[in-house]
C-alpha cells in the first residue's frame, strides 16, 4: 500500500515535470506545424541561465528566497531573447517548406545551440541545489518529499490552467486556435498569422526555458541535458497528439505513472518504459490520444 | 448485354449528412454512362464507393459476379476498375514518360489478376509509347508532370488510369479546367482510346453538351439519390432534372405571379 | 543518374582505393574506411528519402549490426569477419522486417518519432546490460576472415579496409540497379503521390516495408564494418543523435546518385575528424550551420552542384 502511494506521488511529480517540458513543444507544433527540436536547447539555456543567475544571487548574499525569482527571470529572458532571434531571424524564411524540412532546420538550430552553451558556460557541470532544499520537506505517511516537488506540481497546474484559459477565453487565444485549425483561412479572415507565429514561438521558448530553469536545482546542469530531455518531450507530445494541450497533460500523467511504476517494480525498464507507452498508444491510436479530424482529399 | 457493374441499395452517411441514399444502378458492358448532378449531389461519393475509397454504410457493389464492396482501391484497381480524378493526381517530380512507366511496371509485376493483361503489353517501353501516342502526349514525353499545362495534366491523369488495363473506367469531371474549345478534342481522344480497349466508361460531367454527345445513358443525382436514369434526351428533359440539376426549369410569370412548378 | 556512367565510376573508384590502400598513412586508411561505412548507411537513408520517408532511428540498425558482430566475438568467441557480416545482415534483416510491420503504417513526423523511439529503446536496453559493458560498450577484435587469420599480420589493417571497400562497391552497385528499376520508380512515385500509387494497384505499405528493410540491412552492414574497423562498440551508436547524423549526411549528399552518399560521408567524416581535433566545442555548430546552408541554398544536396555543372535536363 505504501509502495502504491509512493508510485502515485512519484508519478505525479514526474508527470508535472513532463508536462512542463512538453507543453511548449506541443503549443508550437499546434500553431506552426513545426516540431521544434531546438526546444531541447531552450530547455538547456533555461537551466544554465537559471543556474548562473540564481547562483550569482545567492553568492552575493541576497535573500535566498529571491533565487526563485532569479530563476523565473532567467527563463523569461531566455525566451524573450532566443525566441524572437530564432523565429524572426531564421524560421520565418522557411515557412511554407515541407514539414520535415522545418524539423531539420530546428535540428540544425539545436546543434548550433548545443555548442553555444558549451562556449558560454564551458563543459563542467553547474550545481544550484539551494532552491531545491530551501523549502524543506513534507511527509506522507512514511514517505518524505521535498516541498520543491509541490513547486513543480503547482507550476504544471498553473501553466495548464493559464494556457487553457488564454486559449479559450481571450480573443488572442481564440485567434491562436483559429490558426491551429486552418492557417490559410485564418489569414484570409484577417488574422495576422505572422504575429501569431511570433508570439507563439516566443511563448513556447519561454516555456521550454522555464522547464530547464525549474529543473536546474534538481540536477547537475551539464552538456547533453538538452538532447536527453527533447526525446522525452517528443514522446509526451506524440502520445498526447501533436498540438493538443489536453493531450500533453494526459500523456504526461500516463507516462509519469507508468515510469514511476517501472522504477519501483522493474527498474531495468526505466529508460524505455516511456517509449513502450508511446509504441502501445500509437498502435491503438495512430495519431496519439487526441488528434485532429482530417478532411477528404479527393 | 451483360451487367458488368451493379450497385444495390447503396447508402452512405457522414453523421447527419446523407451522401448516398438507396442507390441502385446496373451498368452494361461497353456502355458509356454520364453522371450528372449539382455539387454535393453524390456523384463523386458514388465513384469513391465503387473504387473502394469509401465504404458504404449499407448496400453492395458487384463487379461481374464478384462482390467488391469491402475491397480497397488497390484491390479494385487490380480487378480492373480504374479512375481518373477531378484534380489530376500525378507524380509531379517525374517525367510524363516515367508517370506512365510506373503504371505499366505495376501491371507487369502484378500478380495473377494481371497475368492476362500483361501478356498483351509488349515491352514496357512499347506500351508507354503506345499510350503517349494514343493520348497525343508524345511531345511532352520528358517534361515533368508538375510543369504541364492543366489540360495536359488531365490527359495524363486519364492516360495513367488507362495504363493499368481497366475493364471499367470512371472519369471524374474529365473536362473540368479544360478550355471550351479543347473539351471536345479531349473527349474524342478519350472515347476513342477507351473503345479500342473495350472498356466500359462512366464519367461525371457538368457540361451538358459533352453529356449529350458522348453518352448513351445518363444518371442524374440529387441529394444522394438517383432522380433519373435513361437515355440522355429523356433524362435531360425530365422535369426534376431540369429543376435540380440543369436549372432550366422555366419560371413562368402569369399575370405578375411566379407560377410554382 | 542518366548523366554519369555510375557503374564504371564505382568500379574505377573501388579499384583505385584498393590499389592505393597500402600506400596510405594509417589515419588516411582509417578515415576512408569509416567514411565508406557511413556512406553505406546513408545509401539506405537515401533510399528511404526517395520513398518520401525520413527515419530518425537508423542508429538502431547501425548499432544492432555492430553488436551482432561484437557479440559473436565477446560471447561466442567467433572473430571471423565473414561470419560477423552475415550475422549483421541476418539480425538487422529480421529486426527491420518485424518493426517494419508497425512502421509501414506511418509517415512524416510519426514515422520519424516512432523510429526514434525504437532506437532509444535499444539504447536503454544496452545501457542497462552489464554483460555487454553497459554504457561503456566493449572492444571487439575481428581476427579472421573466412577462416584466414589476419590479426597480427602486416595485412591486418588492409584487409579491414579492403572489406569495407568491397562492401561499398557491392552495395553501391545494388542500390544503383535497384533505384533504376521499377521498384526505384515506384518509390519516387510513392513520395510524390501515395494515393495515386494505390489507385494504380500497387501496395504503398509493401514497398515502404521492403525499402525499410533494405535500408536497415545497409545500416547494419555499415555498423558491423565500423565495429571491425574501429575495434570498439558502445550504445551511443543507437542514441538519437547518431541517427540525426545519418539524416544530416543524407541531406548533405542529396539523392541524385549512389555516389552522393559516399561523397557526403567522406566530407562529413573529414570535417568531423579535423573539427574535433582542433575545436571540439564548435564542431556541432559547424554541422548545424552547414545543414542550414545546404537546406537554404542547395536543396538537392551537394550532389546537385555536380548535376548542375553538367547541364541538367
Amino acid at each position: 500500500m505504501a509502495q502504491l502511494l509512493a508510485v502515485l506521488i512519484d508519478g505525479l511529480i514526474y508527470s508535472s515535470w513532463l508536462f512542463i517540458i512538453a507543453v511548449g513543444l506541443t503549443l508550437i507544433y499546434g500553431v506552426m506545424k513545426i516540431l521544434n527540436i531546438a526546444h531541447g536547447s531552450l530547455y538547456a539555456l533555461g537551466a544554465y541561465s537559471a543556474a548562473s543567475l540564481a547562483g550569482y544571487w545567492i553568492h552575493h548574499g541576497y535573500p535566498p528566497m529571491g533565487s526563485y525569482a532569479a530563476m523565473l527571470v532567467a527563463a523569461i529572458l531566455v525566451g524573450l531573447i532566443a525566441g524572437p532571434v530564432i523565429e524572426r531571424g531564421l524560421l520565418r524564411f522557411m515557412y511554407g517548406k515541407d514539414e520535415i524540412v522545418l524539423v531539420l532546420v530546428t535540428y540544425a538550430v539545436f546543434l548550433i545551440l548545443e555548442d553555444f552553451v558549451k562556449l558560454v558556460w564551458g563543459v563542467d557541470p553547474y550545481f544550484i541545489a539551494q532552491p531545491y532544499g530551501l523549502l524543506g520537506n513534507f511527509t506522507v505517511g512514511a514517505l518524505t518529499y521535498p516541498n520543491y516537488s509541490l513547486v513543480l506540481f503547482g507550476a504544471a497546474v498553473f501553466i495548464g490552467v493559464v494556457l487553457a484559459w488564454v486559449l479559450t477565453k481571450t480573443r488572442q487565444g481564440k485567434m491562436l486556435l483559429a490558426v491551429i485549425h486552418d492557417r490559410e483561412m485564418s489569414g484570409a479572415m484577417g488574422i495576422n498569422v505572422g504575429r501569431v507565429y511570433f508570439i507563439t514561438f516566443t511563448v513556447g521558448a519561454m516555456l521550454g526555458a522555464l522547464g530547464g530553469a525549474l529543473t536546474a536545482p534538481m540536477i547537475s546542469v551539464q552538456p547533453g541535458i538538452g538532447a536527453e530531455t527533447i526525446v522525452l518531450a517528443f514522446a509526451v507530445v506524440v502520445i498526447g497528439g501533436l498540438g493538443s494541450l489536453p493531450g500533453a497533460a494526459l500523456a504526461a500523467l500516463l507516462v509519469g505513472i507508468v515510469r514511476s511504476a517501472a522504477v519501483h517494480y522493474r527498474p531495468e525498464l526505466d529508460l524505455f518504459s516511456i517509449y513502450l507507452v508511446m509504441a502501445v498508444v500509437l498502435i491503438m491510436r495512430p495519431k496519439g490520444l487526441f488528434s485532429a479530424q482530417e478532411a477528404r482529399k479527393i | 448485354m451483360a451487367i458488368v457493374l451493379e450497385a444495390r441499395g447503396l447508402n452512405k452517411n457522414f453523421g447527419a449528412v446523407t451522401a448516398a441514399n438507396d442507390i441502385n444502378v446496373a451498368v452494361e458492358q461497353d456502355a458509356v454512362v454520364g453522371l450528372i448532378g449539382s455539387n454535393g449531389a453524390g456523384k463523386t461519393t458514388f465513384i469513391n464507393m465503387v473504387t473502394g475509397y469509401l465504404k458504404p454504410s449499407a448496400g453492395t457493389i458487384t463487379f461481374g459476379d464478384r462482390d467488391i464492396t469491402a475491397l480497397s482501391p488497390r484491390q479494385i484497381t487490380r480487378l480492373g476498375i480504374c479512375r481518373s480524378f477531378q484534380i489530376p493526381q500525378l507524380f509531379n517530380t517525374m517525367s510524363v514518360y516515367d508517370n506512365l512507366l510506373v503504371g505499366i511496371g505495376i501491371v507487369v509485376s502484378g500478380g495473377k489478376n494481371w497475368a492476362e493483361a500483361s501478356r498483351h503489353i509488349g515491352t514496357p517501353g512499347e506500351a508507354v509509347d503506345g499510350l503517349l501516342e494514343r493520348f497525343r502526349l508524345t511531345d511532352y514525353r520528358d517534361k515533368l508532370a508538375g510543369e504541364l499545362p492543366e489540360g495536359i495534366r488531365k490527359l495524363l491523369d486519364i492516360a495513367m488510369a488507362m495504363a493499368v488495363k481497366p475493364k471499367i473506367l470512371l472519369l471524374d469531371e474529365p473536362t473540368s479546367g479544360v478550355s471550351a474549345d479543347e473539351k471536345f478534342t479531349l473527349m474524342d481522344m478519350v472515347i476513342e482510346a477507351v473503345r479500342a480497349q473495350k472498356v466500359t466508361v462512366l464519367f461525371v460531367e457538368h457540361d451538358m453538351d459533352i453529356v449529350t454527345r458522348y453518352t448513351q445513358r445518363v444518371l442524374a443525382f440529387y441529394e444522394g439519390r438517383i432522380i433519373a436514369d435513361g437515355l440522355p434526351a429523356a433524362v435531360l428533359s425530365d422535369t426534376e432534372v431540369r429543376k435540380y440539376v440543369t436549372g432550366e426549369a422555366p419560371h413562368v410569370t402569369v399575370g405578375g405571379h411566379h407560377a410554382a412548378h | 543518374m542518366k548523366r554519369y556512367p555510375i557503374l564504371p565510376i564505382l568500379m574505377a573508384g573501388s579499384i583505385f582505393l584498393l590499389a592505393v590502400g597500402p600506400f596510405l598513412p594509417r589515419w588516411g586508411m582509417f578515415l576512408i574506411n569509416v567514411s565508406l561505412c557511413y556512406g553505406i548507411v546513408v545509401l539506405g537513408m537515401m533510399l528511404l528519402m526517395r520513398t518520401g520517408v525520413v527515419s530518425f532511428g537508423h542508429g538502431l540498425y547501425y548499432c544492432l549490426g555492430a553488436y551482432a558482430a561484437g557479440t559473436l566475438d565477446q560471447v561466442y568467441k567467433i572473430s571471423d569477419m565473414a561470419v560477423m557480416m552475415v550475422a549483421a545482415v541476418l539480425v538487422t534483416g529480421l529486426a527491420s522486417a518485424a518493426l517494419g510491420l508497425l512502421l509501414r503504417k506511418y509517415r512524416d513526423i510519426f514515422f520519424a518519432m516512432l523510429s526514434l523511439a525504437f532506437s532509444m529503446i535499444l539504447y536503454g536496453l544496452l545501457v542497462k546490460t552489464s554483460s555487454l559493458g553497459s554504457s561503456d560498450g566493449f572492444n571487439i577484435a575481428a581476427s579472421k576472415i573466412a577462416g584466414i587469420t589476419v590479426a597480427g599480420t602486416s595485412v591486418d589493417r588492409y584487409v579491414r579496409y579492403a572489406l569495407t571497400v568491397v562492401f561499398a562497391f557491392l552495395t553501391g552497385v545494388f542500390m544503383h540497379k535497384y533505384l533504376n528499376s521499377h521498384m526505384g520508380r515506384l518509390a519516387e512515385a510513392i513520395r510524390d503521390n501515395e494515393l495515386r500509387v494505390e489507385y494504380m494497384g500497387a501496395s504503398v505499405r509493401n514497398v515502404i516495408h521492403v525499402n525499410y528493410v533494405i535500408s536497415a540491412v545497409l545500416a547494419g552492414i555499415g555498423g558491423a564494418l565500423a565495429a571491425i574497423a574501429v575495434g570498439h562498440i558502445d550504445p551511443e551508436m543507437a542514441y538519437w543523435t547518431t541517427s540525426g547524423e545519418f539524416v544530416f549526411v543524407g541531406i548533405l549528399s542529396g539523392t541524385g546518385s549512389v555516389l552522393a552518399p559516399f561523397l557526403g560521408a567522406f566530407i562529413f567524416e573529414t570535417i568531423r575528424s579535423f573539427a574535433y581535433e582542433y575545436s571540439p566545442n564548435t564542431w556541432q555548430m559547424a554541422l548545424g550551420i552547414t545543414m542550414l546552408v545546404v537546406i537554404m541554398f542547395l536543396p538537392g544536396g551537394l550532389w546537385s552542384l555536380f548535376a548542375r555543372k553538367r547541364g541538367a535536363a
